[in-house]
């Protein structure tokens, strides 16, 4: 039984999605769906409550230790549910009573979720993998959900091969790392590395392959090349959950792997992160200034906010580890809220998806390009949003690392990404253009609005009062004690000497 | 009790006043009427600060200084100096001016245009006041983003590209400006000006190749912001673009005031080796700026070209370093903002009128308007320095206190009065003189209105006050002059021949006797 506390939130998931599944079954062929995505709405509500109740649990693993709850883990579960919670609201603004599939789509999600909340949550490996599958296969479905146009498939059929592939990978490092160390747990993993002098090369090889495997997840460069294809292809509601949650899920995982089972080997994965996360800032926001098309845009800047999100990784630091979590937290609330509109303007069928679209929106709904403009902006990071103080931790905890050039190269994209982002804002605010056709967009219906007020909501209180989620984060980055207490012989990578 | 939160509700009042903007309804003039309400009750509330202000203490005053956030260690800390004390009046007197203004010239989405104009004042506010490198910073860009979109709306022709260009050329430096901030935070672990001046100026523990980068990572974002000489691409299209209430505010005081507050006051010695380059540059930009205002027909860009000659003016006074110089550097901040504006206002008067800014269609409309002419003649006597006027006061203020520093410069620098002397008055020769053309003969005269009488008159009786009973406003500043300059070398500041700028500071006072100040000037050349 406290075992079952354990992953409670899980289990609630679970029984929501399979109660979805059954009622879907049961309910006549011509009837609205739209109540099974209130019973998920319901489902997700009680498992974010457990997720705020596990934080009185004490730290303690379940399930002969594949399964810890900690600060960490409830974090990121608070978190994951939080998105599953408004992306359902935005698919319940989106669809029509006549969308195929809808029932399975809800219970997709909500399994999904599953998945990515226990890859927050395992400390062994193979459990790692599996709920990690459990999230991707979800993912991989709801990408191609739009069966009708070419693109839905496409988007689906790439997804699933580049996706596996790099699951592959990920499984074949968990293989070569079990070869090395004779265990999978993380703890177990640390003290074997820990014990020995000299780590066996296999160790390299497969934690190279578990940062290739986990950099697809991420989308960090140069793995990203699936993102825009996938994102432009699959419907805007799912892309606002599979752009953040599995995300932040991944990036927990890496988080526990080399923070928590390979912190002797700093040194050697610290250059790596350097290194995808520049590639990813610079791929991602050069990428971006060229797309026309705002879902396409929103994909390339995906792939920058990753490579920000790396630059706190490799801080070294429990600021570093804080940065990383509060920054996925405000990314998170800005990107669900702006495809929350884009997934309302271009409707379930992605017909208005253009920058050109947009010109105009805040004055045809002051409300939709207001709340854009202000997601845009909290994207590009000014202060007194969320976008800034994410930002601003990340690079202030690489800074106080003595990273000064991937603080620079940082912050100069992000002075890029400003371009592209301003430009849809300059759009909104601007005339349309005479030829452009002016299809009709829906009054924002109740779903819709809850959506854009959590995650506005959100964006605005990480801009003005971090500080709650800061400690929250803090406590999260505390799991890991070997950053909390840094071994006092850091060779430090080249990185961090070329910056003087 | 008042005098502990009077800067927080001058800065919050606004955006409080933008927020009720937000729910007022679109009819009639309501929101317009309100936004104007809410504008003159901050300017009274302003009022408070010079009333109450102490003039024989240095330091800060009405200061607010509470944590915000706990880490990293941030906090609300806000006050005036007698530097700020000033602008932070400049800009609650524009704000009602630019409501005025823009009550008839903004028809349409006025909602948008008042939510945004009010923010666009709450962050003006914060920069002049923000005592915590990291709150400063906040509203620093918090100001880029009103600006910005009111540019991409309201532009005539160009507004998108230009409201980009504007945006660009502040936030690019400003990524930069933020890794200097970090950085001193990562060093000192406090955002605070006050303690993190008392470190810089006292303390050894810093590199000094990596304060030189730090110092000139503020210095570019600020002089991006004035603008100075080659950083001033933004200007002539954003003032043109602009709505007049946001072109009036969106050049000069607030780079100006960053950098007397933090170059000056964070990084003395590193302002000083810099400033032989600054000079150049300050003189160059007066000069082409005149020269380019010279050669346009379009009145709006010749306003914007001699702002930026103007303000040149003003980064030369502060680059001197002698005491005349600063205190006229920072008077003539505040007369450019006035005077810039109040003919940014004629110039969009005529617009509304004409419907153009070519002065070729223009001519003998002195006859037919003559309140507007005699208001644009008083506006640009003002503008070129005219003795009575506040204009003579700053610049003679600058001339005379840099001549001794750097005469080559300041010879320089002083035909460029005469330039801004011709391009000006040739513009009201070409505009109010000569003969009528036949624009201004077939269309009806209106001359000024009450509403436009009450937008202008405060501006144009302030630039003759300002001019005569200029003591006044110097003594604040010279309170805090003093003190940033005691912060640079004494000797140079207060001995009546400055010891020239030098590459190696902080032995200067010390070792330089009277007689070495016979040398030939190195840094003017």
């Amino acid at each position: 039984m406290n075992d079952a506390l354990r992953i409670l939130p899980e289990i609630i998931l679970t029984l929501a999605g399979i109660l979805v599944m059954v009622a879907d079954a049961l309910m006549g062929k011509s009837s609205s769906r739209k109540p099974l995505g209130w019973l998920a709405v319901l489902g997700t509500l009680a498992a974010l409550a457990a997720s705020f109740w596990q934080y009185q649990l004490p730290a303690g693993t379940a399930y002969y230790g594949v399964v810890q709850t900690d600060a960490f883990s409830v974090f990121f579960h608070v978190l994951i549910a939080g998105i599953v919670l408004a992306s359902l609201l935005i698919v319940l603004d989106a669809v029509t009573p006549q969308t195929e599939g809808l029932g399975e789509l809800f219970a997709l999600m909500l399994f999904g979720a599953v998945g990515m909340m226990l890859m927050s949550s395992a400390v062994e490996l193979l459990l790692v993998f599996v709920a990690l599958e459990i999230s991707s296969i979800s993912t991989y479905i709801m990408a191609g959900y739009r069966r009708k146009s070419a693109k839905g498939p496409e988007s689906a059929l790439k997804y699933f091969l580049l996706g596996s592939f790099a699951t592959s990978f990920f499984l074949y490092g968990i293989a070569l790392v079990f070869g090395a160390t004779g265990t999978t747990r993380i703890d177990a993993i640390a003290a074997k590395i820990a014990e020995s002098n000299t780590p066996a090369s296999l160790l390299y090889v497969g934690l190279a392959m578990i940062v290739i495997g986990l950099g697809f997840k991420v989308s960090a460069a140069p793995f990203h090349v699936w993102t825009p294809d996938v994102y432009e292809g699959a419907p805007s509601p799912v892309v606002a959950l599979m752009s953040t949650a599995p995300k932040a899920a991944a990036f927990a995982v890496l988080l526990r792997i080399v923070y928590g089972a390979m912190p002797q080997l700093r040194a050697d994965w610290v250059p790596i992160l350097w290194w995808l996360a520049v590639i990813s800032m610079t791929v991602g926001n050069l990428g971006a200034l060229r797309q026309r098309n705002v879902k396409r845009m929103l994909a390339y800047s995906s792939i920058a906010h990753a490579g920000y999100l790396l630059v706190a990784f490799t801080a070294l630091s429990a600021e570093g580890v804080a940065a990383a979590s509060f920054y996925a937290v405000s990314y998170a609330a800005m990107n669900v809220g702006i495809f929350a509109i884009v997934s309302h303007v271009g409707g379930y069928d992605d017909q208005l998806t253009l920058i050109d679209d947009y010109r105009g929106l805040a004055y045809r709904s002051p409300l939709l390009g207001g709340a854009m403009a202000f997601f845009l902006i909290s994207l590009i990071g000014i202060p007194f949003t969320g976008g800034f103080f994410g930002k601003f931790y990340a690079f202030a905890a690489a800074l106080h690392s003595g990273m000064v050039w991937l603080t620079i190269i940082g912050l100069i994209n992000s002075g890029i990404a400003a371009f592209y982002y301003l430009r849809v804002v300059a759009a909104l605010y601007s005339n349309p253009a005479e030829a452009a056709p002016v299809l009709a967009i829906p009054k924002p219906s109740l779903p819709l609005l809850l959506a854009i007020l959590i995650t506005a909501a959100a964006t605005l209180i990480l801009g003005i009062v971090p500080g709650s989620v800061l400690s929250a984060a803090r406590g999260a980055a505390g799991v890991f004690t070997s950053v909390s207490n840094p071994l006092p012989t850091d060779p430090g990578p080249p990185a961090t000497t070329a910056s003087r | 009790m008042l005098n502990d939160y009077i800067l927080t509700a001058i800065i919050f009042l606004p955006a409080v006043g933008a927020l009720v903007v937000a729910f007022l309804p679109r009819q009639g003039r309501v929101i317009q009427g309100f936004t104007l309400l809410v504008t003159l009750i901050t300017f009274i509330l302003s009022l408070h600060l010079p009333a109450h202000f102490d003039y024989a203490r240095h330091g800060f005053q009405f200061e607010e200084n509470r944590p915000w956030i706990s880490s990293p260690a941030i906090r609300y800390h806000l006050g005036v100096d007698g530097l700020s004390l000033w602008l932070v009046l400049l800009a609650t007197f524009l704000a009602p001016i630019g409501v005025l203004v823009s009550w008839r010239a903004i028809e349409t989405r006025t909602k948008e245009f008042y939510f945004l104009f009010l923010l666009q004042q709450t962050a003006m506010i914060g920069i002049f006041v923000a005592l915590d490198l990291f709150l400063y910073y906040g509203f620093w860009e918090l100001s880029l983003v009103p600006m910005a979109i009111l540019i991409a709306m309201f532009g005539p022709n160009r507004g998108r590209q230009a409201a980009l260009k504007f945006f660009l050329y502040t936030f690019l430096p400003s990524a930069l400006f933020l890794v200097a901030i970090l950085w001193l935070y990562a060093k000192t672990n406090t955002f605070d000006f006050v303690q993190l001046q008392n470190l810089l100026t006292s303390g050894t523990a810093f590199s000094p190749q990596a304060l030189w980068w730090v110092s000139l990572a503020f210095l570019v974002a600020f002089a991006v912001k004035v603008p100075v000489f080659p950083l001033h691409g933004w200007l002539s299209d954003t003032i043109h673009e602009a709505p007049t209430a946001m072109a009036m505010v969106v050049a000069g005081k607030l780079g100006l005031y960053s950098i007397f507050r933090f170059n000056l006051g964070l990084f003395p010695a590193q302002s000083r080796a810099i400033a032989p380059v600054m000079i150049v540059l300050a003189v160059v930009g007066l000069l082409y700026g005149a020269l380019v205002a010279l050669a346009q027909t379009d009145m709006k860009r010749l306003v914007a070209w001699s702002i930026l000659s103007n303000l040149s003016f003003c980064t030369l006074g502060i680059f001197c370093f002698a005491i005349a110089g600063l205190d006229g550097a920072v008077f003539q901040t505040l007369n450019e903002g006035l005077t810039g504006g109040a003919l940014l206002v004629l110039v969009s008067l005529l617009y509304e009128r004409y419907g153009t800014y070519d002065m070729s269609l223009y001519g003998g409309l002195a006859a037919k308007l003559p309140m507007l002419a005699t208001l644009f003649v008083i506006t640009s006597l003002a503008l070129i320095g005219l003795p009575l006027f506040n204009g003579f006061v700053g610049e003679f203020l600058v001339l005379s206190g840099s001549f001794q520093v750097h005469p080559g410069w300041i010879a320089a620098a002083t035909s460029g009065v005469i330039l801004s002397a011709s391009y000006m008055l040739w513009m009201v020769q070409r505009i109010f003189y000569g003969k009528q053309s036949s624009l201004i003969v077939n269309r009806p005269a209106f001359d000024l209105n009450i509403r436009e009488h009450i937008t202008l008159w405060p501006m144009a009786v302030l630039m003759l006050v300002m001019g005569l009973l200029s003591p006044y406003w110097i003594k604040g500043i010279q309170s805090s002059v003093m003190q940033f300059s005691s912060g640079i070398t004494r000797s140079s500041v207060i001995a009546p021949q400055p010891s020239r700028v030098s590459y190696v500071v902080g032995e200067v006072s010390a070792t330089r006797g009277p007689s070495s100040h016979k040398k030939p000037s190195r840094g003017a050349q």
